[in-house]
């Protein structure tokens, strides 16, 4: 049978399992006969069961499979079931799935069931993330804009009702009373008398029964819980030191590692350790690819030992220096490295107006260094890998983890965890692929390795580097012609080089946000050029959007100053989608758009449409003795339906403060092929003095739910740049900015 | 060498130049602290050393001998939270949340000393303390909030 054929088959229905003292209800995938998609072919070997609720005597656990790294993806998950099922918060609690690897492998070797059913699916899921945005995949919101998401957003509902009419089918049986004549509150079921029976208490009736399939899902008008301002459930947890993340962990017998990897990405040539062997509670110095690690009795010790260890490191795979990598750059707007024209609307070369307005833009390379370093605990034995970690691919960890040690995917156990932040980090396996070397060559014992500040920046695959050459005509007071080019490294291709797979097609990330500009110019044309691999890049909080629209929605203010436009104004009467016109309406409301905003003052605005999403941002700055101050950011966003308007305005808020942060202040520059930013010193972002009054404004026009992770972060920096221009006269074209002008 | 945490005695051998950060973490358990930088930059191993808001990272255990640290743990509880933690988790300030015990332990650290503090003492005080989640607004927000618990209260 072809894979495709395969695929065909693979259905998934929602049902229950009887367990260990209780019942869990979830998501069977298995195969159907698509000449007869009635019929069942439960072959033991095709079915897996993915739970979403476990109900045992003791307490209810609702599952929640995909790593936590600060976006509330949990309690997001947690909210839709429950929505359904009647629990309110804090009747429950969650899981990642549990730590038994018997039950982690029947139940979550599919992780996730609706996202992944295969290998085919594993690729084409890590298609549509590195192209649509890994965020939006796993949940930004709980659910966003592609494809999978939607179906997700269902099935757990779906899994919930199913939960709920089943314990109401138990009730029924064991009172002898219609299952119509019940209702269900807080987690109990109600007997029309008023007595309440814990849903705890129906467990083991519930697992004996046929569950009740094919509820219909609730009208939004009922929901009591999506949509409304919910306490996150990890917020106690977050506040009080009580959330565990990944490398707080201990294991009985666990030894603490440290990773010493050459920094330029070359190989070790040569080490001296006797020194560092000497060093207290130091237990061990292996080799690993292209470094070594130092295994010692606690954290510290081993990055003491680690650092004393001499080195000798060969030279790296891509150029040494900084100025190289512009020039490889700066040369990649030829034929023979166009990766597509994306867009050509009316003929830019046929323009009357006599002078071109030209400009040249430019963004530097950007780590992602979430707070929490990168680590691992993993232990190896003969017949299974169990791992640790914080990680958006749990399918990709297995394999990868199972590749190092010898074993099978199936063998690799994974214990995702709370991750403190991510960015795209914990796409990546650099701490997951050595954790696993070191591990095994130390079988049976657990090896818990963290990365250093100064490891974590100079093995970070930071942002795409890139340029764009813009060209336009203004006529009339309006613009005729925008022309631009934009040539960036790809991230999509480095990491799926990395993943040894090869990318069709061009890649869409380059251009994003300004292909699909919202805006109808007579002439427009948009052009992407592939910068070879240089330094390798990887996916960074809204991927290819964060330089692309910088480029694309600065060339055009540009544009319209140099028309005589207002620049809201302007990008309203261009506006082809009511979307679009609804963000920029809501932000020039928010700004008082218009208003004199006073000496050295200056207003700007950007629009951008990312991963779904269209947001406008709309930013007032003040230039100030000391530099540029931010003082106001106004954000409008277009996502459909807004599940937690609490999370939501956190997370664009935060989205803003992350554009902003790095747009001022923040690149990765090589020299000797090293990172020369080796902590937050050299690659601060924004500090809480400099952060700006943030307001937020979430619009539901469209039907389907789309994500937030992402899209507040592409406009910020355009925006920051046309307020600076309307202050100051000056046009800032790189990122990061503080080259050209200084923050307050 | 002896200290204090949370009102608990604890004897530890451990190097002289071992930062309180690791001693707290990884030989005793307390892994409310958090690791950031290792180098002044974040906060997020914030802790009170004898009454102070101190970056642990940056304190030597010979230092802290004798000492009485308070960690997060210490400050509150899930059922009997501190003011601030009360005005954090009534707020939400918290996304990834690992900067977040550095950030209570600091804004705790400023209403002991200041119990009204002005947006600029705020902006001062906390800005130490990297959000790479970028919580700014709601941080302020959270102190401004718990600067009136702690006065009503
Ligand atoms: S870990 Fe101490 S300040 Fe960052
Ligand atoms: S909440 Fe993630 S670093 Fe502050």
């Amino acid at each position: 049978m072809s894979r495709a054929g395969k695929i065909a088959r693979r259905t998934f229905l929602i049902g229950s399992a009887a367990i260990a003292g209780g019942v869990a209800f979830g998501v069977y995938m298995v195969s159907r006969d698509p000449e007869n998609p009635l019929s069942r072919d439960l072959g033991s070997d095709e079915v897996t069961f993915n739970p979403w609720v476990r109900i045992t005597p003791e307490k209810i656990t609702l599952i929640t499979p995909h790593a936590d790294i600060g976006q509330g993806v949990v309690h997001a998950q947690a909210a839709l079931i429950a929505e359904e099922m009647d629990l309110d918060l804090g009747q429950f609690e969650t899981s990642f799935g549990p730590p038994s690897p018997a039950y982690w492998n029947t139940a979550m070797a599919v992780e996730g069931a609706p996202f992944r059913s295969d290998d085919d699916g594993l690729v084409a899921e890590a298609t549509r993330s590195f192209l649509g945005g890994v965020f939006k995949i796993l949940g930004f919101q709980g659910t966003g804009g592609s494809s999978s998401i939607p179906d997700s957003y269902v099935k757990l509902r779906e899994a919930g009702a199913t939960a709920r009419e089943t314990l109401k089918a138990a009730a029924s049986a064991e009172h002898g009373i219609p299952a119509a004549d019940l209702t269900t509150k807080s987690g109990h079921v109600i007997l029309p008398d008023g007595t309440a029976i814990p849903y705890t208490a129906l467990a083991d009736r519930a697992a004996t029964i046929e569950p009740v399939t094919g509820v219909p899902l609730r009208d939004p008008s009922q929901w009591r819980l999506i949509g409304q301002s919910m306490p996150r459930i990890d917020m106690v947890a977050k506040s009080t030191g009580t959330q565990t993340f990944g490398i707080d962990l201990t294991i009985d017998g666990m030894v603490y590692a440290a990773p010493r990897v050459n920094p330029n990405r070359g190989p070790l040539n040569g080490y001296d350790d006797i020194e560092a062997r000497a060093m207290r509670g130091v237990k061990d110095i292996v080799p690993v690819t292209n470094g070594i690690a130092v295994i010692a009795d606690n954290t510290w010790r081993a990055q003491q030992a680690a650092d004393a260890v001499t080195v000798d490191w060969g030279t790296g795979p891509y150029p040494p220096e900084q100025e190289d990598h512009w020039k490889e750059v700066a040369a990649s707007f030829t034929e023979d490295r166009l990766d597509r024209e994306w867009r050509n609307d009316g003929d830019v070369e046929a323009t009357a107006a006599a002078q071109p307005i030209m400009a040249e833009y430019r963004a530097g390379y950007a780590a992602h260094q979430p707070l929490e370093p990168i680590n691992a605990i993993i232990r190896v034995t003969d017949d299974a890998v169990e791992v640790w970690s914080a990680h958006q691919f749990p399918r990709f960890v297995q394999q990868i983890v199972g590749g190092v040690t010898g074993h099978d995917a199936e063998q690799v156990i994974f214990y995702n965890q709370f991750g403190g932040g991510s960015f795209g980090h914990r796409l990546e396996f650099e701490n997951l692929k050595l954790a696993a070397e070191i591990a095994n060559q130390m079988r049976g014992t657990p090896v818990k390795l963290t990365f250093s500040r100064e490891e974590d920046f100079a093995h970070d695959f930071p942002r795409q580097i890139g340029m764009a050459r813009g060209k336009g005509t203004v006529l009339n007071g309006r613009i005729e012609s925008m022309d631009i080019q934009i040539a960036t490294t790809s991230a999509a291709r480095s990491q799926f080089s990395r993943l040894g797979l090869s990318m069709p097609g061009p890649d869409g990330q380059i251009v994003s946000g300004v292909w699909n500009a919202p805006y109808m110019l007579p002439n427009y044309r948009v052009r992407a050029y592939a910068v070879p691999e240089l330094a390798p890049v990887s996916s960074w909080r809204s991927v290819g959007a964060v330089t692309a629209a910088f480029f694309g929605e600065s060339f055009l203010d540009e544009l319209i100053h140099a028309a005589g436009a207002d620049p809201l104004e302007e990008r309203l009467r261009l506006a082809d989608t009511p979307r679009a016109a609804a963000v920029l309406e809501a932000v020039g409301e928010m700004s008082g758009w218009g208003r004199d905003p006073g000496e050295n003052r200056g207003l700007g605005v950007a629009l951008v449409e990312s991963f779904g999403t269209m947001t406008a941002e709309a930013i007032e700055v003040e230039n100030t003795e000391r530099g540029i101050r931010i003082l106001n950011v106004w954000a409008a966003a277009e996502v459909g339906t807004v599940i937690d308007p609490v999370n939501f305005e956190n997370h664009v808020q935060g989205g803003v403060v992350w554009g902003l942060g790095h747009a001022m202040n923040c690149e990765i520059t090589y020299s000797g092929g090293v990172a020369q930013q080796t902590n937050f010193h050299a690659h601060e972002g924004m500090r809480l003095y400099q952060c700006p009054n943030i307001e937020v404004r979430g619009i539901e026009l469209s039907d389907r739910v789309h994500g937030i992770g992402e899209p507040p972060v592409p406009p910020a920096a355009p925006a920051l740049a046309n307020a600076i221009y309307a202050a100051t006269g000056q046009r800032i074209r790189e990122m990061p900015m503080h080259h050209h002008i200084d923050f307050a | 060498m002896k200290l204090t945490v949370n009102g608990q005695q604890h004897e530890v051998d451990v190097e002289d130049d071992m930062p309180l950060l690791w001693v707290l973490r990884d030989e005793l358990g307390y892994t409310g602290t958090k690791y950031g930088c290792g180098i002044a930059q974040c906060g997020a191993c914030t802790v009170h050393l004898d009454g102070e808001a101190v970056r642990s990272c940056q304190v030597p255990a010979a230092y802290a001998d004798g000492a009485e640290i308070v960690t997060i743990e210490g400050l509150g509880t899930p059922d009997a939270p501190h003011p601030v933690q009360q005005a954090w988790i009534e707020t939400q300030v918290a996304q990834c949340g690992y900067c977040q015990s550095g950030q209570i332990m600091q804004a705790a650290w400023l209403l002991e000393t200041n119990s009204a503090p002005t947006d600029e003492e705020i902006d001062r005080v906390m800005s130490g303390n990297l959000c790479r989640c970028g919580t700014y607004p709601r941080i302020r927000a959270a102190v401004k909030a718990a600067a009136q618990k702690m006065q009503e209260a």
